[in-house]
């Protein structure tokens, strides 16, 4: 058998991605001057912390009870609002209804823009402009939520049966009409899927947003962090695993009950 | 009553849909339209409603320009003007009465519609409809779960509580069996007959097209080829529309097994 003859026939192919991935490795490290030998150098500074974060301050949970379910509080708020605006920018986002090109054309650039927007710098602009606190946290997660369930939702109704689209039309009804009878129940599920998987997202998202201010358990993170109690950090850290890991598993249930 | 004077379609590709069509469709007609694939079947009836719009000419429907009708007029006109096609067209996950009682949505204020709030004759017109079709039983059944007949039984119940005066169906047994396309038609006939309601059908079965309609009208390359009552066409006549008389055929088949 010759080598042309299976899945390696174009290994030449394969070896020069392999040249090119190291070339831009070794590249960015000599651009940014990065050393890999400090990182073995500091090694037992992470042998200090690591073998703190290994005995959790059980003692300081009722501590952090309260900004734990304030950062639940603001995922709950701040996905349900972004998932608001979503589903009617979604509409205009498609021409399924609308039947607008130029209307798709600019609300799909403002959410493409909407949606370049990292989610920390989001946090740190909107603290910039609003102040610290949970409000900042919620719009911060609605806003990253509607850019996120917004282009879910438009592919969706791209993907439904154009039939009953056509009957109301021939009815007489109206876009709105068209829009809440025949489109919306095709893909009212699938919103419901994405907003519980928005959730999940924002759930763990959350919990670094205090960090620039934002509100909710990040901020607890973060001083905890800057006062070294290393105990500390690793009961926040512990508790927002258990907590993620629980709205995970939840989450899911419910979407696949929903599929 | 509907017209059609001096109708052309030409698609955007180049494609002639109907070549100047005049015709003249009186109430309580049962018009059935046949010829073969790309014959300009479908265009012809989604002129009616201007799912299509035509390039030329004007279709009028009970003395109201449909070509000219504004937004608003459109709407209107569409109201009394019901639509039935291959595919249902209903709303999979929706219930039967849902999908039914969308036949009203042309009579509603948006707001009121998007509230769900219809009145209480609305109800009683759909269960009236559903009756009428034989599912009654099935007014919370989920549309997904039907059998093909009883769904296109659902499409014929809107266009009822629709109140249309006219029925456009295009190809409405196209997926069904023989037994089940019979029965849809003869729904079709009764309405027809029994309120009066003129209807428009496109058709592949030239037999069903016969036993079912008072006019049938075939096409050819977007051009009307024959316009007659079932008896007037012949073998001569079928030659012209099909290239040959597949009628004769069907039955030398019949013979032969
Ligand atoms: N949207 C369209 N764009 C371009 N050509 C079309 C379109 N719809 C139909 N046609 C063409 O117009 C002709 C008539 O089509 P149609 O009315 O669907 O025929 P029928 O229903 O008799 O099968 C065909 O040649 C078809 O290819
Ligand atoms: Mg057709």
């Amino acid at each position: 058998m010759k080598l042309k003859d299976t899945i390696h026939y174009n290994w030449y192919k394969h070896l020069f991605v392999v040249f090119l991935l190291l070339v831009c490795v070794l590249g960015s490290a000599a651009l940014t001057e990065a050393d890999f030998s400090e990182v073995f150098e500091n090694a037992d500074q992470i042998g200090i912390f690591m073998g703190r974060l290994a005995h959790p301050d059980f003692s300081y949970i009722p501590d952090i009870l309260d900004p734990m379910v304030k950062t639940l509080k603001m995922s709950v708020v701040g996905t349900v609002i972004g998932v608001l605006f979503a589903v009617p920018f979604a509409f205009l986002a498609t021409t399924t209804v609308t039947r607008n090109p130029v209307v798709t054309g600019i609300i799909r650039f403002f959410l493409d823009i909407i949606r370049t927007i990292p989610n920390l710098l989001l946090a740190a602009l909107l603290v910039a402009v609003i102040g610290i606190g949970e409000a900042t946290g919620v719009l911060t997660i609605a806003v990253f939520t509607f850019g996120m369930v917004s282009q879910l939702i438009y592919e969706s109704i791209e993907t439904i049966d154009y039939g009953p689209i056509e009957a109301a039309e021939s009815v007489g009804a109206n876009k709105v009409q068209i829009a809440v009878w025949a489109v919306a129940p095709q893909i009212l599920a699938q919103i419901a899927s994405y907003t519980f998987y928005a959730f999940e997202v924002n759930v763990r998202a959350s919990t670094v947003l205090g960090y620039v201010g934002a509100g909710g358990i990040g901020v607890v993170l973060n001083s905890s962090l800057a006062l070294l109690k290393y105990e500390r950090v690793s009961i926040i850290i512990l508790t927002i695993l258990v907590v993620v890991a629980i709205v995970d598993t939840l989450s899911e249930m419910i979407r696949r009950r929903l599929a | 009553m509907i017209s059609f004077e001096h109708v052309s379609k030409t698609y955007p590709n180049g494609v002639k849909g109907l070549k100047d069509i005049n015709l003249t469709i009186g109430d309580g007609e049962f018009v059935s339209i046949i010829g073969l694939s790309g014959a300009g079947k479908s265009t012809l009836l989604r002129a009616v409603n201007r799912l299509i719009d035509i390039t030329e000419g004007e279709i009028t429907v009970n003395g109201v320009s449909v070509t000219k009708a504004g937004k608003k007029q459109l709407r209107e006109i569409r109201r009394h003007i019901g639509m039935i096609s291959q595919n249902f067209n209903l709303v999979k996950r929706s219930t039967v009465q849902k999908n039914v009682l969308s036949g009203r949505l042309g009579y509603y204020s948006t707001i009121k519609s998007i509230l769900g709030l219809f009145s209480k004759e609305d109800y009683e017109r759909t269960r009236e409809a559903l009756e009428s079709v034989g599912l009654l039983d099935r007014l919370h059944t989920r549309s997904d779960e039907l059998s093909g007949g009883q769904q296109q039984r659902v499409s014929i119940a809107r266009t009822l509580v629709q109140q249309a005066d006219v029925i456009l169906a295009d190809e409405p047994v196209a997926s069904l069996d023989p037994i089940t396309s019979r029965k849809i038609l003869s729904d079709l006939q009764k309405i027809n007959r029994e309120m009066g309601k003129t209807i428009l059908v496109n058709i592949h079965s030239v037999e069903m097209a016969k036993a079912f309609s008072t006019r049938i009208i075939a096409m050819k390359s977007g051009e009307v080829v024959f316009d007659g009552t079932p008896e007037e066409l012949d073998g001569e006549a079928l030659t012209r529309i099909y290239g040959r008389n597949i009628l004769e055929e069907k039955e030398e088949e019949a013979d032969e097994t």
